[in-house]
């Protein structure tokens, strides 16, 4: 049910939020031995008596059960990001983002499970177990929100919130059959958000539908004293755009991103929602955007060093276990990264990664100076099988393809369900706009999901 | 063959603005009366917190720039400056790398000039301490100070010797003080020096600057001025036998003992550390405006200089008002005394140098008072201090002696009698002329 339906009901009283969390953990009961999705999931009676104690508010999200991505920090709840490293931590403050929800009334079920420190497209990279993907439990749920995807997929609560540095929430929105939104750089805070790449790092809703983030986004959104690269751009009202004719609007096609690699049913699921967009009244315009590849390059340099310096800090001198707990793949990236900022390597690396970003910039830039959003694949190809992207590192990077050139830029993006390949996996697309252009991207989702009705699907658990 | 002193100085002077550089903790890491009291999750350096720059902060650092005559940078911005050591909590610490935000500067000494290369603004580390606890070794961290502003000031390499090293610190740390923007305490750590020393051979013509030495001690652990200059002269020789030995001193970083008042190596060029500078992302880039430098530089107080001349002004002898530009208190006392009876004001400038009054305790208004009534008491007739001289004069006649063949000294020592003999009434310029024409 949607945020807006639910918010009637407990407004209504033809529902109450102790309801609510009681389908969630019935749900959570059910299936979450199959699915994997928690870290931490809070004792129902910790959830009960929170709700007990807070006051009833005319909040769209006051008792809406919802989960965090385990990389937010939640005063008194343990906070691990997926890693070893802080098993046991349990934070003395409290994230922006948490924050702003506990103000408006949702209701924090539990923390979810994710590549540690983001560092994977699949939640295979956890200390905490891999997260199966509620649509085929032999499948990864992407990542590296995966836990968060696969936990709104299998109705264990209504709406969550991602961290979106390469894709992190676009990629497993699109393997789950949910809607998420990786917002404008500077929208919303990044306070308490364990950081993996400073300048890429986006916090973001994730749901079933795009009026549901535009709920939780007019709720998140804004400055923040506590983060300097939040912007003072005014927050749009975001419910109110919904529904806004689209007659008029243009979308470009970048055509360099349907060529090889791309699988032929995600290829046509997208061709299909064009002609659906064409409908619509909005026009549709073929582009050029040739940056994919060193949009990957850009990406995995400019990443990785900033993770060798936020991850400086995990020296378990003060607070959870020894550098020992890291993963494999958080060395390598911690490795690249140190040795791309290194004397003499610098140059090579990181400065020109950074001239290459701005590059990126302006090739967006242009791409979006003839239209008001691009139409772009999320993945290559169908959620792969447990096991077969951590064993492959390069594989494994070559899945954010379509999603990481997004971040050096700082524009938002929409991934949103487009349909099903023919073995009934779930096919998601992406929508790239132009920066703080949230309204217009949740307008074209939510049209969209007028006439389709691709995220009404639930898989069978 | 022989060497010149090629030296730079790196000092580090904490702000002592409200709050720390980028939290809202408290900045008084010396006054807390318990260890980490004054932190949160940013200056804790907890997973997620995020740093907000101190507006305040910057705008201290931008007036040090301004009173060190550097200019201001338009474009600035933070980096990451990346080591290990406990009392880092972050791994790294934000300091800003090529875009301080002032530079080319300079300070005029006697000796002549030394320029400014750059003054930055960064954050301070928390504080270690080392203790025995229930019979175990171990090691604090104290996190009061970690994040509180930190200026740094860097010169260049045109520091010539000792004697105007400890000037040049000096001013610098008068015009700092001037600001009212640190207390420049060496003893509590809220100013921090670092010596660069090397040693180059003497050219041709002396007035140029010799090309820099293909190596560079870097000295620290200096926590005074004579020890700064101590360690100056304790290099100069140290290298100096290994220049005339024919080999190059080794690049290394040294500490200053000051037990032995000589240097120790620290750390070789192999242990040097590759900070691995990259921009703080956290922290947007900052276009500082002409405006902004405008609105910092009404805030420019007189500076060390002026106020010297100030006080030449009121006929108080250099040496004397050198002593006093960095004491803001005694300056008002001065000015003020200066306004009652401007006769006064080298008398109380010499009394307040020489710690012969406590101004907090004797309003200016009281002091002319009193010295009124002293030269009240004064004998100032002519005839009567002639007859006064003239016992003197008689009575020490080595004295005489001696002046006349060029013994200055012997001149006070008369004035000594005089006054002696007088218990203490005699006008002192009156009497003086009357035995200078005497003798």
């Amino acid at each position: 049910m949607s945020i807006k339906d639910l918010a009637a009901k407990i407004k209504n009283k033809n529902i109450t939020p102790a309801q609510l969390v009681e389908e969630a953990y019935t749900n959570i009961q059910r299936s979450e031995d199959q699915i994997n999705s928690f870290i931490t999931l809070r004792p129902k009676s910790d959830v009960l008596e929170e709700l007990a104690k807070l006051k009833p508010s005319n909040s769209p999200l006051y008792g809406i059960p919802y989960v965090l991505k385990d990389a937010y920090a939640t005063k008194g709840i343990q906070t691990t990001t997926a890693s070893n490293i802080l098993k046991g931590f349990v934070p003395t403050y409290s994230a922006t983002v948490y924050k702003k929800l506990q103000a408006a009334g949702a209701i924090l079920i539990g923390k979810c499970n994710q590549d540690a420190w983001g560092h994977g497209g699949s939640t295979e990279n956890t200390d905490f177990g891999v997260t199966h993907n509620p649509w085929d439990i032999s499948r990864v749920a992407g990542g590296s929100s995966g836990g968060p995807a696969a936990a709104i997929a299998a109705n264990f609560c209504t709406f969550a919130i991602g961290e979106d540095t390469g894709g992190s929430i676009r990629n497993p929105a699109a393997w789950t059959n949910t809607t998420g939104l990786k917002v404008t750089y500077g929208r919303v805070s990044r306070y308490g958000a364990i950081a993996y790449a400073s300048s890429f790092d986006t916090v973001g809703p994730m749901a079933k539908t795009a009026e549901d983030l535009a709920y939780i986004l007019s709720t998140i959104a804004g400055v923040d004293p506590y983060d300097a690269t939040t912007s003072p751009t005014p927050i749009d009202d975001y419910l109110a755009h919904l529904g806004n004719d689209l007659a008029g609007k243009t979308i470009g096609v970048p055509k360099e991103l349907y060529g090889d690699g791309l699988d032929s049913e995600i290829k046509a699921a997208i061709m299909s929602a064009i002609e659906k967009y064409k409908e619509m009244g909005v026009k549709i315009i073929e582009i050029s955007l040739p940056i994919s590849e060193i949009g990957l390059a850009a990406y995995y340099l400019i990443a990785p060093s900033e993770t060798s310096s936020n991850l400086a800090r995990y020296d378990g001198i003060r607070f959870g276990q020894g550098r020992g707990e890291f993963t494999q793949e958080t060395i390598r990236r911690i490795m690249i990264g140190t040795y791309a900022l290194s004397a003499g390597y610098y140059d090579a690396y990181y400065r020109k990664a950074q001239k290459v970003r701005t590059l990126l910039v302006r090739a967006y830039e242009q791409a979006l100076a003839g239209c008001d959003a691009l139409i772009m694949p999320v993945n290559p190809t169908m959620p792969p099988q447990i096991g077969e992207l951590i064993s492959d590192p390069l594989s494994n990077l070559l899945a954010d393809v379509y999603t990481t050139s997004i971040n050096p830029v700082g524009v938002p993006s929409l991934a949103l369900p487009a349909g099903f390949s023919k073995s009934g996996l779930p096919i998601g697309m992406q929508l790239v706009g132009k920066k703080f252009s949230e309204s217009l991207l949740l307008n074209l989702g939510y049209q969209y999901q007028q006439v389709t009705d691709w995220h009404t699907r639930s898989p069978k658990l | 063959m022989t060497y010149s002193l090629v030296c730079g100085a790196e000092i580090h002077v904490e702000l002592r603005t409200q709050s720390k550089m980028f939290c809202g903790c408290k900045n008084d890491p010396f006054g807390a009366p318990n260890p980490n009291i004054y932190t949160c999750p940013v200056c804790l350096g907890m997973p997620g917190a995020l740093p907000v720059p101190n507006k305040k902060a910057i705008e201290d650092c931008i007036l040090i720039g301004l009173a060190l005559n550097c200019q201001i940078s338009e474009v600035s911005k933070f980096d990451r400056k990346h080591y290990f050591y406990p009392d880092l909590g972050k791994g790294y610490q934000i300091s800003q790398y090529d875009e301080p935000f002032c530079v080319g500067g300079y300070v005029d000494t006697s000796f002549g000039r030394v320029g400014i290369t750059r003054v930055h603004m960064e954050e301070d580390t928390a504080k270690l301490h080392h203790e025995t606890v229930n019979g175990e070794k171990v090691s604090l961290i104290d996190f009061n100070r970690s994040s509180v502003p930190l200026v740094e000031i860097v010169s260049d390499p045109d520091i010539k010797s000792a004697e105007q090293a400890k000037e040049f610190l000096k001013k610098v740390r008068d015009i700092v003080r001037a600001l009212g923007v640190s207390d420049c305490d060496m003893d509590k750590g809220s100013m921090r020096l670092e010596a660069n020393i090397s040693l180059a051979p003497v050219g041709a013509d002396p007035s140029v600057r010799p090309p820099l030495p293909p190596y560079k001690v870097e000295v620290k652990n200096i926590n005074s001025f004579r020890y700064f200059a101590n360690s100056i002269e304790y290099e100069m020789k140290r290298q100096e036998e290994l220049l005339l030995k024919g080999s190059t001193p080794k690049q290394e970083t040294r500490g200053y003992r000051q037990d032995g008042n000589r240097t120790e190596s620290q750390r070789g060029k192999e242990g040097a550390a590759d900070y691995r500078y990259f921009p703080e992302p956290d922290i947007p880039p900052f276009r500082i405006s002409r405006e902004m430098v405008q609105d910092i530089a009404q805030r420019l107080p007189q500076l060390p200089e002026a106020i010297i001349a100030e006080l030449i002004g009121y006929s108080i002898p250099e040496s004397t008002a050198r002593v006093l530009t960095g004491d803001n208190a005694a300056l008002a006392y001065i000015r003020e005394i200066n306004k009652l009876d401007p006769k006064l004001s080298p008398k109380v400038a010499g009394a307040i140098a020489n710690k012969k009054i406590d101004i907090t305790k004797l309003l200016p208004s009281d002091y002319v008072k009193e010295e009124s009534t002293k030269a009240a008491d004064k004998i100032t007739d002519v005839a009567e201090l002639t007859k006064l001289v003239e016992s003197v004069v008689t009575a020490n006649a080595q004295s005489i002696t001696d002046y006349q063949a060029g013994k200055q000294n012997a001149l006070g020592f008369l004035m000594g009698q005089i006054m002696k003999t007088s218990g203490g009434k005699a006008d002192t310029t009156i009497a003086k002329d009357i035995l200078t024409k005497l003798i």
